[in-house]
């Protein structure tokens, strides 16, 4: 859903694991629904190892800990991996989750983050590990997202980093617009474009 | 200096550059399947545009579709809701639609290719990670997601920043018994699930010159497990040959005019990649997967490895396997031959070079699904069917089937499934379902032996 994000401020949801694909993100059955019900994709978030065989709550996941809460997810490195499905984001934003912090990124997923108004913030191997360290510790540690300032820092230890999105993009999280916007406003562009390739030809 | 195939491809793709930002990327052929593409043909309607370029976008169903009596009415309503909405978007919207038991139906990556849909030097892209497949043209082909489906059915375009180049080299030549599908698990062993993330890459070396147009194919399919944005091979004379004559692919003048233009597709002598990678093909095993993300391979006649992280615990445990076991020999209940990454006409020779004269285990449950009815066309012309039916196997009907288990085509959890398909993710092919990815040859082999096998020792000599 369409935001408009300065500072983020909250307690975060550490999954300490790496390649955290986009099936165990969404499982492909429930790709079947043909609306955008982020709602819907929310509650299927990570539901195999979220709930039972029996579809009762596995005590043993994150995200049925009660010590564990906040709209940033923190987890390791190549997160999202795997398939295209945008499902994935739209369930990690209809759970609540308006950041997650890894060190890496699978592209794909990347991108259908930021066009779903959840916030990739791509960190350095040591802040995640010292991160993971601290909610460990303490499972009420704040990270503070500064977009304008693309930067990430944990509350209340001094440590700061600056993380890559473009001036673009940043205005765009800033003022609630997407890519579609963008390319209807520029068809006369791409029109153009065309005609001159014709040309070309 | 000069310029890497992909750089050539993309700059004359390129509308312009946003400040500070991404390229607006003119995109030249579109494909949607039922599975995510219904969200944005919504997004039109709320905004109330049509699509910029109809002639540009192909339909099929694909990864819902059951692989036994396509002629009757889909059983699961959720499926059939799907694929009846991307038939009324197709035909809301008036673009091309290859629906269920259509002739050109299939796995949208098998039918592209095969259609002379793709082309070299085209800009490509589908709402599905496999669409790197099509990179074996000579083109940029990449994933996207349904925004950005949205994105090119409201502008022929997409925001896209450029990915770095990478190029991989395999010099020398194959082993016998050792396919393409062996060396891109080989590659991605050695790069790792992520290690190409970031990158566009291009295959080229004499051992990828050497591919048939199906190997190249699955060659590219897998790029995306290694991360990489996409995999691409410079078209040559392979590739026109395969071309010719395609339904779509162009005729008379224009085809010679296109001839001229491909051959100009390739990588400049003094062209600088990003990241340069070698390797030598004599020392491509036969592969297998053992753990849960497809750079977890190891040879056939290997052991698992001794130990990894608490990752790496996780995954063996979700497999059943120990650390420094052997993974020849192990039992198999599923064997799937198909997905867009083995699914061409190729596959299905293989297999049944393997499969002739013998018969199938009695405890093994056997998948083989062309990729497209094209495929599956051709198989009966080439008289394999007989073959598989002789050795106990049935040929179902084309779609991506048990590669994702959408449609009935799950594997029961705890199971062993010997797959051609791309991933061996937790629960991939069914909850709990456990996937040993192979190459068409293992997975013959182990279709007859009920065990993980070495093809080459059924191999004529």
């Amino acid at each position: 859903m369409k935001q408009k994000y300065n500072i983020i401020r909250s307690s975060c949801v550490p999954m300490n694991r790496e390649n955290i694909d986009t099936d165990q993100i969404i499982p492909a059955r429930f790709l079947k629904s043909v609306s955008r019900n982020e709602n819907f994709f929310g509650e299927h978030l990570f539901h195999d190892q979220r709930y039972c065989a029996d579809g009762t709550p596995n005590q043993d996941f994150v995200l049925n800990d009660p010590r564990y809460s906040g709209k940033i997810l923190v987890a390791g490195k190549n997160f999202g991996c795997g398939s295209s499905r945008e499902h994935a984001a739209w369930a990690i934003a209809g759970y609540g989750f308006c950041a997650v912090i890894s060190s890496s990124f699978a592209d794909i997923h990347k991108q259908n983050e930021l066009n779903n108004f959840v916030i990739p913030v791509t960190v350095s191997e040591a802040f995640l590990a010292e991160l993971f360290k601290l909610i460990a510790a303490d499972p009420a540690t704040e990270v503070e997202i500064n977009l304008p300032e693309a930067t990430v820092a944990i509350c209340g230890t001094g440590l700061k980093e600056s993380f890559p999105i473009s001036n673009f993009k940043k205005y765009c999280l800033a003022n609630g617009l997407d890519d579609i916007d963008f390319l209807l406003e520029n068809r006369d562009k791409t029109e153009n474009w065309e005609q001159n390739r014709e040309l070309e030809k | 200096m000069g310029k890497t195939l992909f750089e050539k491809i993309w700059a004359r793709h390129v509308v312009q550059k946003v400040p500070d930002g991404p390229e607006q990327l003119y995109i030249d052929r579109l494909y949607c399947h039922e599975v995510t593409s219904a969200q944005a043909f919504d997004g039109l309607r709320q905004r109330n545009i049509p699509v910029f370029r109809p002639d540009k976008v192909f339909c099929m169903p694909d990864h819902n579709i059951p692989t036994l009596h396509q002629d009757q009415e889909i059983a699961d309503p959720v499926s059939r809701k799907q694929l009846e909405t991307l038939k009324q978007n197709a035909a809301a919207y008036n673009l091309s639609y290859f629906g269920i038991m259509h002739e050109k139906n299939g796995i949208v990556h098998v039918v592209g290719p095969e259609q002379g849909l793709t082309l070299p030097g085209m800009t490509v892209v589908c709402g599905d990670s496999h669409t790197s497949t099509h990179g074996a043209m000579g083109c940029v082909a990449f994933g996207i997601g349904t925004s950005e489906v949205e994105m090119v059915l409201a502008s022929q375009c997409i925001l896209q920043n450029r990915p770095k180049t990478m190029r991989i080299t395999v010099n020398g030549k194959l082993a016998p018994g050792v396919s393409a599908k062996d060396l891109a698990l080989y590659l991605m062993k050695e790069m790792t699930t992520g290690g190409a993330a970031g990158y566009f890459v291009e295959y080229a070396g004499s051992a990828v010159k050497a591919l048939s147009m199906e190997s190249r194919l699955t060659l590219c399919n897998l790029s995306i497990e290694m991360g990489a944005r996409g995999g691409m091979i410079a078209p040559d004379e392979v590739t026109i040959a395969y071309l010719k004559d395609k339904p779509y692919a162009p005729r008379g003048a224009a085809w010679d005019k296109a001839v001229a233009y491909w051959q100009t597709l390739y990588s400049d002598i003094d062209a600088k990649f990003d990241a340069e990678k070698t390797f030598d093909a004599a020392s491509v095993p036969v592969m297998v997967t053992y753990g849960t993300n497809p750079g977890m391979g190891v040879a056939i006649d290997g052991n698992i490895p001794a130990g990894g992280d608490k990752d790496f615990a996780r995954a063996l445990e979700y497999m059943g396997f120990a650390p420094g076991e052997k993974m020849a020999g192990k039992k198999v209940d599923y064997c799937f031959l198909g997905a867009c990454t083995n699914g061409r006409i190729e596959d299905f020779r293989t297999f049944a070079a393997i499969v002739k004269g013998r018969t199938r285990h009695p405890a093994v449950t056997a998948w083989l699904v062309p990729g497209s009815w094209s495929v599956y066309r051709q198989i009966e012309a080439e008289g394999l069917d007989k073959i598989l039916t002789a050795a106990g196997f049935t040929l179902r009907q084309p779609g991506c089937s048990a590669c994702l288990a959408m449609n009935d085509d799950k594997v029961p959890a705890g199971k062993y499934a010997i797959s051609t398909s791309n991933r061996n993710f937790e629960g991939r092919q069914g909850p709990g379902a456990r996937t040993i990815l192979a190459s068409p040859a293992t997975v013959a082999a182990a279709a007859v032996t009920g065990v993980i096998t070495d093809p080459r020792t059924l191999m004529e000599k």
